[in-house]
């Protein structure tokens, strides 16, 4: 009996003594040296995610080399987010929200916030101009913009 | 011989790391004694005072109206500055002095806060350099330890702001 208890306590002051080393240590890397990320979304392309979400790049975020805070023009960044509270939001009654089809460079409702119905004026329904792309514009939702939870369900 | 020194050197620098990356860690997600200089918190913080940062608030977004807190400087990112938040995202501001017969108001934006120092006429804050965004913010600001005399924890704001809380 008191081998196996002495053998079960030293295992545990072992297991102790290596979690403290390496969890501070390994965060400690992962915030001041560099961390892996994959990278999401096509707002970088051609650079980054050249073959859309079949594949997906992952990037060695490099925190060494901002340490001093210099940057050069051209080279690619990573921030901080600005602090959004909530990655959903809840679109109130009498509003919408909008988006431009391209993510990311658009000015729309993930800057602004949702849009006020009574500001609504008109729907864009055809393309007219040049004659090579008349057409009528379908009213198409991508699946990845979905709502997450719908009033109607 | 040479291998005790270099068995000693490597031991000491291996203590070195750990508790550096503990002392790291520390600071960065729980909290950390702060020395703060400058008048722009006077009296609520005087120059030289030392006082105790968490960090636990802003991870939680937990940081409300009348909190004192370290951000870093928009003008100078490798500095930190010390104000008071008076206005969170959605807030209306009033922009002008409180003094002049046109009033302006402006909307803070979403993600961003709005500091104040409590010392209004000496204090470079948000009514110079506009709104800053919500992941500047490095911690908060709760407790005084030093001068021993102001031991405590720290006073609402002098200037009379008053924030419904919803």
């Amino acid at each position: 009996m008191a081998p196996a208890q002495g053998w079960a306590r030293r295992y545990i002051k072992a297991f102790c003594k290596g979690f403290f080393v390496a969890v501070p240590v390994a965060v400690t890397f992962l915030d001041r040296v560099a961390c892996v990320a994959r990278v999401e979304g096509a707002s970088m392309q051609p650079s980054l995610n050249p073959g859309g979400s079949h594949s997906s790049d992952v990037v060695l975020l490099n925190h060494w080399k901002v340490r001093n805070l210099e940057v050069r023009r051209g080279d690619i960044v990573s921030l901080v987010t600005m602090g959004h509270k909530n990655r959903y939001v809840k679109v109130p009654r009498g509003h919408i929200w909008v988006e431009g089809d391209h993510h990311g460079h658009s000015f729309d409702s993930n800057s602004f916030g949702p849009v006020s119905l009574g500001l609504l004026h008109a729907l864009a329904t055809h393309i007219l101009w040049p004659p090579e792309r008349w057409q009528r514009l379908q009213s198409m939702l991508p699946p990845e913009r979905l709502p997450v939870q719908s009033e109607d369900q | 011989m040479l291998r005790g020194v270099l068995g000693k050197t490597f031991r000491l620098a291996g203590y070195t790391i750990q508790y550096g990356c503990i002392a790291h860690c520390v600071f960065e997600y729980v909290g950390g004694v702060v020395m703060c200089s400058g008048p722009s918190m006077e009296p609520t913080i005087q120059n030289a005072d030392i006082v105790f940062a968490e960090n636990l608030s802003r991870h939680f977004y937990g940081i409300q109206r009348g909190d004192i807190v370290i951000a870093k400087s928009p003008s100078d990112p490798k500095s930190n500055i010390c104000k008071r938040v008076i206005g969170l995202e959605g807030d209306k501001m009033l922009t002008s002095s409180s003094s002049s017969f046109f009033k302006s108001h402006s909307y803070v934006p979403t993600g961003h806060v709005w500091l104040e120092g409590d010392n209004l006429q000496n204090s470079t804050d948000s009514r110079y350099y506009g709104p800053i965004p919500y992941g500047l913010i490095r911690g908060r600001i709760f407790f005084k330890i030093w001068p021993l005399s102001d031991f405590g924890f720290l006073r609402d704001s002098p200037n009379g702001h008053r924030f419904s809380d919803d």
